[in-house]
């Protein structure tokens, strides 16, 4: 009986997805429980950081596409939030962020079918001139967009229901939380899917996947779109956080450090993206820490988050392409055996579903 | 129609600045297959050099000099140290390198000079030329850049079509064995090249600081419009750089001019992207087969 219930909830994705998600829900819900105000905060900051690099990893890991262009995205998402959340129209936060992802989305279509003609370094500059470009719009239209000081975005109230001393800050990082969670349901479905390995198999051998019939253009911009509607949320997300849409929270430093924390992560690796997402939320402060704890001066220790996400980048191309997850994959794979060694299981690599989406991540993904 | 002749004429100027990124970029490109996105910040290294020896009472020419030999130095450094593993991996490895190189390097930049941006002298009068009682927006400065940009051109040109190392530096980009076979050092002319690029690099940054002011990521747009430069004359072609940054610095002079400078980036991303849908390979590389 049990064996079978372990069968069908082995068998089916979506179950396992929606097992994943409850089961984390709860464990945020307990957990954002006892942090104080600082702490919820830098959560809000997780879930937004976590939705934009799920969405990246997702893209680069398996449809091996590059796109510095996710900051760009970030700022459609928020300045929709922000335009949606605001007086004209008012709408609450749900639906607005909704709206965000739907703003980017409609964006995203023609950037992506662009970026699907784009090949490796040609992609690279054209996503980079994307992020370059995008937020100077902002100056373009002062009055709609607010220019250089951009918009502020009301704070969202928690419902009644939760009591009335219910901390905004745990309100935010439920929010923000709710989407990162959205965002893994329907990636890990999406990835788990017949249109997940499609991706994988135009990253693989694009003429392959051709001749079997794939629309490689089309796989490749529905990838690109899904990717940005998940930068969209996540930008919608931080402008319900930071109650703030300005250019200047979009510079092209973001892209990069965006794509830092993919790569550190591992590409194509969902948890992957949760550790750079916590990377991204935590090494400023430590950097600040150690900044202080060593009186270094107000420029080393601006810089210094920036000098490590660049260390990272190169140190990760030369010397750990796989990043932190895979690290624990492969202490995962070198584990197993010495566990379940005498169950008679030999092989490396067992031959579930789950193993074959994971094993063909990584950078070598990036082959042309 | 004065106003034409005056965006006409700073295009011409600032075309030939991108001209020179461009050159940088195709250099680098054709010798190792890889995008410089860190060239931006070479660039931008190697002019705060210069301006730190200027300000220390070195003469411009001192810091120009300095500029040059500094980014012949670190495109040396960069290429043997860091680029070399990754010339033969997939395509997407040494583009997000470069770009952390990029990272790297306006990190260190920061950390060093501070992240507000500084001025940085001009070479000759920033005051225009005056024809028939008006005052053009071409200075003398700008006729400077010009025929720094044409002169280095020339000498790269000349360098690559007429003398030995030139032929030894095209065979070791083009078909590496079989220069290895007749006794190039191929590793060594890949690192020359990568140098030479960062030297025309370096002088685009000390060219275009007067007029962008100099800090740690003031030259982002530069190097954006660079990239789009070098692809439109086919990522391959030094000549096609050059047409192509002239091109597009004359373009996007009228864009900033007529509709207002915070859309220059955007134009240059919209004319890549055209560019890109119909000549995949910019407008003028041979067309080629992608390799199965």
């Amino acid at each position: 009986m049990t064996s079978r219930a372990l069968a069908v909830f082995r068998g089916s994705t979506l179950l396992r997805s929606l097992t994943i998600v409850v089961l984390a829900a709860v464990i945020l819900i307990i957990v954002s429980d006892s942090l104080d105000s600082y702490r919820n905060l830098q959560l809000a900051y997780g879930g937004y950081y976590f939705c934009v690099l799920a969405g990246l990893t997702v893209l680069a890991g398996s449809s091996g596409q590059i796109s510095l262009g996710q900051g760009a995205f970030m700022a459609v998402g928020a300045y929709a939030f922000s335009k949606l959340n605001a007086a004209p129209v008012a709408w609450s936060v749900f639906p607005s962020l909704v709206g965000a992802v739907v703003a980017t989305v409609l964006v995203g279509i023609p950037v992506g079918a662009a970026a699907s003609r784009l090949r490796g370094p040609y992609l690279a500059g054209a996503t980079l001139a994307f992020a370059v470009g995008l937020p100077a719009l902002a100056d373009k239209f002062p009055a709609f967009l607010g220019g250089e000081n951009g918009l502020s975005v009301n704070p969202p109230t928690p419902p009644s229901w939760l009591g009335a001393n219910f901390p905004l800050e745990r309100w935010e990082a439920w929010i923000a939380c709710a989407g990162a969670l959205l965002v893994v349901f329907v990636l890990y479905n999406l990835t788990h899917s017949a249109i997940g390995r499609s991706w994988r198999a135009v990253r693989d051998d694009e003429i392959a996947a051709a001749l079997s019939g794939l629309r490689v253009g089309r796989r490749q911009t529905l990838a690109f779109v899904v990717s940005a509607g998940c930068a969209g949320l996540g930008g919608g997300l931080l402008a319900a956080v930071l109650q703030l849409t300005s250019p200047g929270a979009f510079p092209l430093q973001l892209s990069l450090t965006l794509l830092a924390g993919v790569v550190i992560g591992g590409l194509g690796s969902l948890v992957g993206a949760v550790w750079g997402a916590a990377l991204l939320v935590f090494l400023p402060n430590w950097t600040n820490d150690l900044a202080n704890s060593f009186s270094l001066s107000g420029n080393v220790s601006h810089n210094l988050p920036i000098a490590i996400y660049g260390v990272v980048l190169i140190g990760a191309m030369l010397v750990w392409p796989s990043g932190i997850q895979g690290g624990v994959r492969a202490i995962g794979r070198a584990v197993r055996p010495a566990i379940s060694g005498r169950g008679g299981r030999t092989t490396p690599e067992p031959a579930t579903t789950e193993a074959e989406s994971t094993k063909d991540e990584g950078v070598k993904a990036s082959r042309p | 129609m004065t106003k034409f002749i005056d965006l006409t004429l700073s295009g011409i100027s600032s075309g030939a600045i991108y001209a020179a990124v461009a050159l940088a970029l195709v250099l680098i490109w054709r010798s190792t297959r890889v995008v410089n996105f860190a060239q931006g910040a070479m660039l931008m290294f190697t002019t705060f050099i210069a301006s730190a020896v200027i300000n220390s009472g070195g003469s411009y020419v001192l810091g120009f000099v300095v500029a040059l030999c500094s980014g012949f130095v670190l495109g040396a450094i960069v290429e043997r140290v860091i680029v070399r593993p990754v010339e033969n991996a997939p395509p997407l490895n040494p583009v997000i390198l470069t770009l952390g190189l990029y990272t790297l390097i306006v990190a260190i930049a920061g950390m060093i000079w501070g992240n507000t941006p500084r001025s940085f002298p001009a070479a000759f009068s920033l005051h225009g030329y005056t024809v028939g009682g008006t005052t053009l927006l071409f200075t003398p400065n700008d006729t400077f850049i010009v025929l720094v940009v044409i002169a280095v051109a020339a000498a790269l040109a000349f360098l690559f079509r007429a003398t030995s190392i030139g032929l030894r530096m095209r065979g070791a980009a083009f078909a590496p064995e079989v220069a290895r076979l007749l006794g190039v050092r191929v590793g060594r002319m890949l690192t020359l090249g990568w140098a030479l690029a960062a030297m025309v690099g370096s002088l685009a940054g000390v060219l275009v600081a007067p007029s962008v002011f100099l800090g740690p990521n003031s030259f982002d747009p530069i190097l954006i419009i660079g990239f789009v430069a070098a692809v439109l004359g086919g990522l391959d072609s030094p000549p096609g750089a050059v047409v192509g940054g002239l091109v597009l610095g004359l373009a996007l002079s009228y864009v900033s001019g007529y509709e207002g400078a915070s859309l220059v980036p955007l134009a240059a991303l919209v004319i890549l992207v055209v560019v890109l849908m119909f000549r995949p390979t910019g407008l003028f590389s041979a067309t080629k087969e992608r390799r199965v």
